[in-house]
This record gives structure tokens, C-alpha cells and sequence, in this order.
């Protein structure tokens, strides 16, 4: 958490606004869709637990800015990010999260296991480390089926204890596979520093198993996306490789999680490392508008309360209906 | 029809699937280049490649994982875990992941995958590679477990699983690898979930899989020296099991013995007497009786390992009680 970055921040020379502001409006989206559930949640109206990712969108954002439909991802607790950037139909999250038929997984899911094959969303996990030995899989597929796709494994710091990542790391370098480990390093696993869990830097394990490791300022969504651009590019010629992304955890582990183990003081320095005010700022520096900002932000806004109305016109799921879907029928691959 | 070992079918059949699908891959510890631990996968590599057969590292979660990452990503993956007793290491990709996909992602997803592992005792092993979980499988909605327990069922049940687009655990017995037995010249994938009769018989029904089917059927020939006819039915599958085929037989012999190597308590056993004492009961005339091995850790020792796993004596003797 405390170590510096080893790539450079963006110095936006090769950006263009409309870049970044397509950038924004990703970041945009998920805050606002959060944001919009922190509430909901507060209500009543969005039942289970739910984490959330704010602080840390540029992480998802910026690394899907650099994949194709095609590409795959594995997910994890944490994961409303991952799958609205992995581009999964609006309207089918919040009904998911309202456990409604209309759901992407028909009310079965919730927040910790929505997925989208359509899409390449292999699904958010709640198993910590689970989605790497999916996305190992999935990238064990596109090679032997050769495909020219990489799969993605998100995963939090707190999982760098898991045994399966050690497991997996193996596998990806020994087989080369199109793997991308994206590490959203927070600085937290629940309610403990990592710190007081992890022994090890990320980058000496990588190097433990031959795997080129970058870390970078997650907060910064054109870092993030750069990074992501020239790795995925390498990892789809083949050969696994780690981003590690430093970020911040704003909210509590879960929602509702009043973080009494924090200090207040280091949660409000996290301010002047939102990810989304750095990308404003990165904005303003290239003369766009604060008109365009503002479009996007109404532009958004009306996304999200579209989808959040539609979501609680929704059914509730039918049992015999889940229960027809524990086994697939015969004539289903 | 040939004669042919139960492992001989085993390989038959994954050489017949790699054959027909060109999404089936084979993988696990030394399936490869050593053609598996118990020989198995023995030639494989050479007819199909390292492509398709490979070998990975000691990682039974990984392995199992990758299983389910691949499964969604359009391969049909059949992995072998070396001893059943290994499978502790498996429980979060089988449980949580491969069981779960289809159902908790709203039926988007199904999960094509096929674990291959050998149960059982008999061979001296000892506690830790003799053990029969299949229980543990059977236990957890949305996935299949088979158990065949000679070489045309290892084959059918091999190639069924394979062509189930549900995760499927294909329970083997490792003391039966060397079992000679019947297979066709073009052997066919069998029904999951269908139990066959491999005795009639008036008196009493032997319920049972895996290698119990053969004690079971040597206690049968003992109690027919004594004019007591037992049926057996070897279930073959245990999730889904007969339920059908298991009633039918009650309803015919009205009596009831569930057989398998697995400890009795908690076993198969314990769910087919349940549901044949509510479904069954106006049919039975006597208690239902579970044969299995002891609640103890199945003990290396010959002298011990034989009084542990059920013997053609027990049987007869759960007949017995039965019958009196
Ligand atoms: C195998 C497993 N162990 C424990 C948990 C409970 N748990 C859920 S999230 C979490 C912390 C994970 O920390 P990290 O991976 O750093 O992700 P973050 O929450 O910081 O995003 C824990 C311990 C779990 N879900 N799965």
C-alpha cells in the first residue's frame, strides 16, 4: 500500500479529452450505480450483503478500456465494477440486486455472483481467490480452442494469502496462458490490514514464478487503461502477467460496515485520491468543459434511474422455475 | 464382445470421447506422459496430443478450478484426481463453483465438467488413499456422481458423464482396475441415474454399487445355496439414483439391504433407507438394514483392512436379520 508506484502516472500527452471522457463517463457510471445502491441498501430495498467499489473504479474501468466483448473475466465479492465496465446490461444489475425474475441470474444470484456470459462475466465470486483458477480455465479455453482471447482473475490483496493464487500462478507462467492477474490492492482485507497478513510483496512473487509484474496508481484511470493496453496486448500474444493496482477502499468492507477500525483521519486524505476527481482534474487539464462533464453526469443519471425504475417494476422469481435450473437438461453443452 | 479390465474401459472410453468431441481435453497429475497413476490414460498422448492430454502440476484446486473456468469457456474437460481422499482439496471448485454456475447464474451457464477419481480399499493403501467420499458429492445439488462397478459400466458411465453438460464425479474403484469383464466391440454411453438388475430374486433385495456389487452378489450365491433368493440391484448412479428401480424391487421382494463400502453412517445408505421407510413402507415387511464400513478411518493393516470393508459374511448376516 505504502510503496510507490513502479510506472509513471499519466502524463496525459497522449490522451485526447474524448478519450478520458469516455473514461470518465465508465467511472461516472459506477459510482453513481453504487451510490444509487448505497441508498437502496439503507432502505431496505436491496437484500444481502453488498461491497462495494467505490474509490476503486478506475481499476475496472481502465482495465476493460483494454479487453473486447470476447475477453473473459472472473470476478470477485467486489465486483459491481467489474461487471457494469465489462459492459452487462444496466437494467439486468439493479434487477439482479433487487432479486427480481429480470434479473441477469434471475434473482439467484445477488451482488456476489452476478455474471454475464454474454459478455465474457464470468461471474463475481464469494469465495475470495475462486474467480483465478476460473479465469485460468477460461484462458486454458482460448488457447487450446485458439482463440485469440485473454481472460482476466481480479482479486483483492486479502487473497494473495490464498493458496489457489500460488497454485495458479504456477500454472499460468508453465502453460504461458493468455492470463491477466489484476491485483486491487486496498490496503484491506475485511476489517484487517493486509499488512498484518501478507509477507510478501506482490511483485517478488511474480518474479517467484517468472511473471512480468507492473504496479501502478489504480486511482488513475488513463494509468490504468495505458497499462492495461500494452499488457493485455503481450498477454494475448501470450504469456500470463500481473497488474498490480494500488487503490482505496472508501467504504466499509460491506455496507453497513461503520469502520470503527479505521482511522477518520486516513479515510478523508483518500479524498484527493478519488478516482474520479483525478480524472476531472486530468480533464479540465485538456480544456474539456465542464458542460461536458455535466452532460455526462445527467447522461448517467437518467441511466441509472432508468434501469433502477424498471428493476422494481420487476417479478418476484418463480421457485419451480430455480428449481427446473439446479441440472441442465441433457440436450444443453 | 471382448473381455476386457475394468481400466482398460476406462481408457476406451476417454479415447472414444476425445475421438468424438474435439472439446474433450484430459488432464491431471501424471495422466500424460506416465499415461496415470494407475495406467489409465496410458496412450492417450500419443493419439491425441499434449494439446489435449496434458499433465499439470500437484494443484488438486487449481486443477479442479481451471476445470470450471474451462467448462464455461467452452471446453469439456475431464480431470482425474489420483485418490478419492485428495478430493478434500477439490471442495471449493466442485461445491461452490461447478455445482452452483448453472443455478446461480440464472441457467446462462452450464458447466460440462468430469472429475475422475478412485474410492476403496482392499489394497492396503491405508487412511489416506482408501477412502469412499462419494457422499460428500451426492450431498451437493447440482452435481452428478457415478459409480460403475465393472468394465461396461465403466465405459457407459464414462462416456455418459462426458456428454452430461452437468459437472459429474465418475467414482472408480481402484480394486476393481484389474477386474476382467464384458465390453461390445462399439460399447454406448449408458443412462445416468438408471440402477440394473443383475439378479432376480423373491426374498430380498441387495441394494448397492461400486465393488459391494460383487460381495453382494457372492452373498446372494451363498444364500441361494440355502434356497434364499436375493435380488441386486446395482444403483450405478448415485445422484440422481433409481428411486424407481429400488421401490420396484422393494415392492417384489419386501425386504431391504443397502450395501456399500463408503461407513455406514451418514453413507447412501442412510438416504435410500429413509426414502424407501416413507415411499416403501406400505411394501416392507421387515426393518430396512444399512451394510457399510465401521466409523473409523479405513486402517492400513491386511488383518485390520479385511474386518473393515463389508464382507459377502456381513451381508449374509444383514440377510439374516432380515429375513427372521
Ligand atoms: C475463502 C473465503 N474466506 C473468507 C471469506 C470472507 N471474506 C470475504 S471478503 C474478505 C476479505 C477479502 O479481502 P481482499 O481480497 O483484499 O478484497 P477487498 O475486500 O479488500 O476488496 C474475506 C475475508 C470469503 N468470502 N471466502
Amino acid at each position: 500500500m505504502t510503496e510507490a508506484p513502479t510506472s509513471p502516472p499519466s502524463d496525459g500527452a497522449a490522451n485526447t479529452g474524448a478519450r478520458v471522457l469516455g473514461l470518465y463517463r465508465q467511472l461516472l457510471l459506477i459510482r453513481r450505480a453504487e451510490e444509487r445502491l448505497i441508498t437502496m441498501f439503507a432502505d431496505g430495498e436491496v437484500p444481502g450483503f453488498i461491497h462495494l467499489s467505490v474509490g476503486q473504479e478506475a481499476v475496472s474501468v481502465g482495465v476493460m478500456s483494454a479487453l473486447g466483448a470476447q475477453d473473459t473475466i472472473a470476478s470477485t465479492h467486489r465486483g459491481h465494477g467489474h461487471a457494469i465496465a465489462k459492459g452487462l446490461p444496466l437494467d439486468g444489475f439493479f434487477a439482479e440486486l433487487l432479486a427480481r425474475d429480470e434479473g441477469l441470474c434471475r434473482g439467484r444470484g445477488g451482488s456476489m455472483h452476478v455474471a454475464d456470459m454474454s459478455v465474457g462475466m464470468l461471474g463475481a465470486n464469494g469465495i475470495v481467490g475462486a474467480g483465478l483458477s476460473i479465469a485460468l480455465g477460461s484462458a486454458l479455453a482460448h488457447k487450446r480452442l485458439g482463440r485469440e482471447q485473454v481472460a482476466v482473475a481480479f482479486f483483492g490483496d486479502g487473497a494473495l494469502a490464498e493458496g489457489l493464487l500460488h497454485e495458479c500462478m504456477n500454472m499460468a507462467a508453465l502453460w504461458r496462458l493468455p492470463l491477466l492477474f489484476v491485483c486491487e490492492n486496498n490496503g484491506w482485507s475485511e476489517f484487517l490490514p493486509s499488512s498484518k497478513q501478507i509477507s510478501f510483496a506482490l511483485a517478488d512473487l511474480a518474479r517467484a514464478y517468472g511473471i512480468p509484474h507492473t504496479r501502478i496508481d489504480g486511482n488513475d484511470v488513463v494509468a490504468v487503461a495505458d497499462a492495461a493496453a500494452d499488457i493485455v496486448g503481450a498477454v494475448r500474444a501470450g504469456g500470463p502477467a500481473v497488474l498490480e493496482c494500488m487503490t482505496t477502499r472508501v467504504r466499509g468492507h460491506f455496507e453497513g460496515d461503520a469502520q470503527k477500525y479505521r482511522d477518520p483521519d486516513d479515510l478523508d486524505a483518500l479524498g484527493p485520491l478519488d478516482p474520479i476527481r483525478v480524472a476531472a482534474l486530468l480533464l479540465a487539464g485538456l480544456g474539456v468543459e465542464d458542460a461536458a462533464l455535466k452532460a455526462v453526469a445527467d447522461e448517467v443519471e437518467s441511466r441509472i434511474e432508468a434501469a433502477v425504475e424498471a428493476a422494481r417494476k420487476g417479478h418476484d422469481p418463480d421457485f419451480a422455475a430455480a428449481y427446473a435450473d439446479v441440472y441442465s437438461p441433457a440436450e444443453a453443452v | 464382445m471382448a473381455e476386457v479390465r475394468y481400466l482398460h474401459a476406462v481408457n476406451r472410453a476417454l479415447a472414444d470421447a476425445l475421438t468424438a468431441d474435439p472439446a474433450v481435453v484430459v488432464f491431471g497429475e501424471d495422466v500424460s506422459e506416465a499415461g496415470g497413476s494407475f495406467g489409465a490414460t496410458r496412450g492417450l498422448r500419443g493419439r491425441f496430443g499434449e494439446d489435449r492430454v496434458f499433465d499439470t502440476p500437484i494443484s488438486e484446486a487449481a486443477i479442479a478450478g481451471a476445470a470450471v473456468g474451462a467448462a464455461l469457456s467452452g471446453l469439456r474437460p475431464v480431470f482425474e484426481i489420483m485418490f478419492m481422499d485428495f478430493t478434500t482439496l477439490v471442495m471449493d471448485a466442485m461445491v461452490n463453483q461447478a455445482a452452483k454456475a448453472r443455478f446461480m447464474f440464472g441457467g446462462q451457464s452450464s458447466v460440462p465438467l468430469v472429475m475422475r477419481t478412485p474410492h476403496g480399499g482392499g489394497l492396503g493403501a491405508g487412511p489416506q488413499h482408501s477412502q469412499c467420499l462419494e457422499a460428500w458429492f451426492a450431498h451437493v445439488p447440482g452435481l452428478k456422481v457415478v459409480c460403475p462397478s465393472d468394465p461396461s459400466s465403466a465405459y457407459g458411465l464414462l462416456r455418459a458423464a462426458i456428454e452430461d453438460p452437468n459437472p459429474v464425479v465418475v467414482v472408480e474403484n481402484k480394486a476393481l482396475y484389474a477386474m476382467k469383464g464384458e465390453l461390445p466391440d462399439t460399447p454406448e454411453p449408458m443412462t445416468i441415474g438408471r440402477a440394473r438388475t443383475l439378479r432376480t430374486g423373491r426374498d430380498l433385495s441387495f441394494v448397492t454399487y461400486g465393488a459391494a456389487v460383487h460381495t453382494c452378489m457372492a452373498a446372494a450365491r451363498d444364500l441361494a445355496a440355502e434356497g434364499i433368493e436375493a435380488e441386486v440391484i446395482d444403483l450405478l448412479s448415485l445422484q440422481p439414483w433409481d428411486f424407481d428401480a429400488v421401490l420396484a424391487s422393494v415392492s417384489r421382494t419386501h425386504r431391504l439391504v443397502v450395501v456399500h463400502e463408503a461407513v455406514e453412517a451418514f453413507g447412501p445408505g442412510a438416504e435410500i433407507a429413509a426414502r424407501m421407510a416413507l415411499d416403501g413402507f406400505d411394501e416392507l415387511d421387515a426393518p430396512i438394514m444399512r451394510v457399510g464400513a465401521p466409523f473409523m478411518p479405513v486402517p492400513f493393516s491386511k488383518a485390520l483392512e479385511g474386518a473393515y470393508i463389508p464382507s459377502a459374511a456381513a451381508v449374509v448376516n444383514a440377510a439374516r436379520r432380515v429375513l427372521a
